[in-house]
């Protein structure tokens, strides 16, 4: 899962040595990989780990919607594959918390800024599963609108980012694929199974857009992000090829897209396609979505309950260590 | 739905009518994989540390894995799993036993993967092609999950006053159903005679010493002995299991007809 970037708070300061920064800029122009200990630019390190950190706890956090169904999938099969798809989100989030702890935040603190409301994550997870093919739904489009953003994030000009990431988009390709699978299952199955699927593409389609971000014209940080090598292809762009790619595998399903103004365009080879709420996104993003309230407090008690269990693990840690001395 | 087996071609017919032997023997071990895998999976998303939130789900995939493998010998796996009440379900009380805090999940599982672990190391001599083969691959599995519940066990135990206190809390309430595990009743008789399964009563002192071992590591006191509670191998089980098949099984119970 992905997280566009959400806040816009990054600005190119001014402070930094002209003679580093150019060496640097070429570097990164070069298509170089920048590592843990090069020098990099304050900005840079900033934008870096709340890119990486809210990649992070968009994966914790999605493990949420998805693991309100492992208790309740409708076959063995399906239970085991639903149960190592939410496992590898959690691999991911350690992968990732590892690469943001690189430079220079830790684990715990990039957590406390997610359950203080201080860090975001994406707005997708905000929305509610609320029957199975909400599974399916996810894992075609959410996880799909994901590779769309992280293929290109394998080229990131950060060493451990890009590194992750080619982890982690592996991954993701096969949860897009059981998605899919379970999508095909459904539009194919009876006539509530594809009542189910169509009410969950009707729910999903217009917040995966928004997984891509708000439009470039309103995204000030796209340009120094591009030119950072950060990001790799804009916002408008990736959401453009995820609607071209999609569209035709609704089509597939006997599916309709809940979008009236869609329509293939000829002359610039993919769709056109309707506006999107941003209101409604930048209210989510705010951390007003449907269930966000849901989320935050699950994590938060996970994360309060689990407190004892941290604590005893770093007792014992600390008496077997004396006891090793003595 | 074809591989279910002739004897329980019924829903809900199996309290009332015999199933042989073998197939009531994978279904006693296919249970307690599923029933346990379940529970696990109930962490999912909601552990103390992502790297526990990794290996409950690692456990609890193996599980439903085992089970998977045990119930598609039994039958159809699926029918089996999501289509039997309450009194056909043979698997033991203690994994049946709600998680608790991450305490009693521990206590459970150490109870529960100690038995299985010694079971499978035997099974692996079976008699029976299939049994054997799975005891083979799932008796790596369960080595792993093994040396976890022991680790956590030490660690909670040995770790500060209040996981100490949980972790007593917790193996005082899974204590009780650990009798269960090496009764031996008609059918299973038949297993040993047969050679198919290892007797449990055969491997009850090396499990008491094992946990004896792990517990004094962990500077823990095993809870007194008391009357044992049986009963999850004939169907009668603890108020527990009834919400957790609640959950499991709505969605093929509701769309009987469909395919997932």
């Amino acid at each position: 899962m992905y997280t566009t970037e959400l806040q816009k708070t990054a600005k190119i300061e001014n402070l930094e040595d002209p003679k580093l920064l150019e060496a640097f800029e070429a570097r990164v122009t070069a298509d170089e990989f920048i590592e843990p200990k090069d020098w990099m630019p304050e900005a840079y390190r900033r934008t870096l780990t709340r890119q990486i950190s809210q990649h992070a706890h968009s994966e914790i956090v999605g493990m949420l919607p998805e693991g309100n169904w492992i208790t309740r999938a409708p076959s063995l099969r399906r239970k085991a594959i639903l149960l190592a798809k939410v496992q590898d989100e959690a691999g991911h989030g350690l992968y990732l918390y590892c690469a943001a702890e690189t430079l220079g935040t830790s684990r715990e603190e990039m957590v406390e800024a997610l359950h203080s409301g201080k860090a975001k994550y994406s707005t997708i997870f905000n929305y509610p599963t609320l029957t199975w093919a909400d599974i399916g739904a996810i894992g075609w489009l959410v996880d799909g609108a994901a590779i769309m953003n992280q293929v290109p994030l394998q080229r990131t000009s950060y060493g451990p980012y890009a590194r992750a990431m080619v982890r982690i988009c592996k991954e993701e390709s096969f949860h897009q694929r059981q998605g899919y699978e379970i999508m095909i299952a459904m539009a194919n199955g009876s006539s509530d199974q594809k009542r189910m699927a169509q009410d969950a593409l009707n729910r999903w389609w217009w917040p995966s857009l928004m997984m891509f971000g708000p439009p470039d014209a309103d995204s000030p940080n796209t340009a120094q992000s591009m030119r950072w090598r950060i990001k790799r292809e804009t916002n408008d762009e990736l959401r453009q090829k995820f609607v071209d790619i999609t569209v035709p595998q609704a089509e597939f399903l006997g599916l309709t897209v809940p979008d009236p103004d869609l329509k293939w365009n000829e002359e610039k080879g993919g769709y056109d396609f309707g506006e999107i709420d941003w209101d409604e996104f930048y209210a989510v993003v705010k951390g007003e979505g449907p269930v966000a309230k849901e989320r935050m407090t699950a994590r938060r008690e996970a994360w309060e309950k689990g407190a004892w269990v941290r604590e005893a693990a770093a007792a014992h840690e600390e008496k077997r260590r004396a006891r090793k001395a003595a | 739905m074809g591989g279910w087996t002739p004897a329980c071609a019924g829903v809900h017919l199996m309290a009332t009518v015999a199933v042989d032997p073998r197939t009531e023997y994978l279904l006693r071990l296919g249970d307690d994989a599923l029933v346990l895998g379940q529970r696990l999976s109930e962490w999912c998303g909601h552990g103390p540390v992502l790297e526990v939130d990794i290996s409950l789900a690692n456990l609890a995939l193996d599980l439903v894995g085992q089970a998977t493998l045990l119930l598609g010998e039994a039958g159809d796996g699926d029918r089996l799993a999501f289509h039997r009440d309450v009194l056909d379900f043979r698997n033991c009380l203690l994994v049946e036993q709600p998680n608790g805090d991450f305490a009693q999940t521990i206590a459970r599982h150490l109870l529960y993967t100690t038995w299985q672990h010694l079971m499978l190391q035997r099974l692996t001599a079976s008699k029976d092609t299939f049994l054997a083969e799975f005891a083979h691959k799932a008796v790596k599995e369960v080595a792993y999950h093994r040396e976890l519940a022991s680790d956590w066990t030490v660690r909670l135990g040995d770790g500060s006053e209040e996981s100490a206190n949980r972790m007593a809390d917790g193996l005082a309430w899974c204590w009780r159903f650990t009798p269960e595990l090496f009764e031996v009743d008609e059918i299973l008789e038949e297993m040993i005679d047969r050679g198919v399964a290892p007797d449990p009563r055969s491997l009850e002192q090396e499990y008491r010493l094992a946990l004896a071992s792990i517990l004094a590591e962990a500077n823990l006191e095993a809870p007194p002995e008391q009357r044992p509670i049986v009963g999850g191998r004939r169907g009668h089980h603890s108020e527990h299991l009834g919400h957790l098949l609640a959950a499991m099984q709505f969605l093929p119970r509701t769309y009987p007809d469909a395919t997932w």
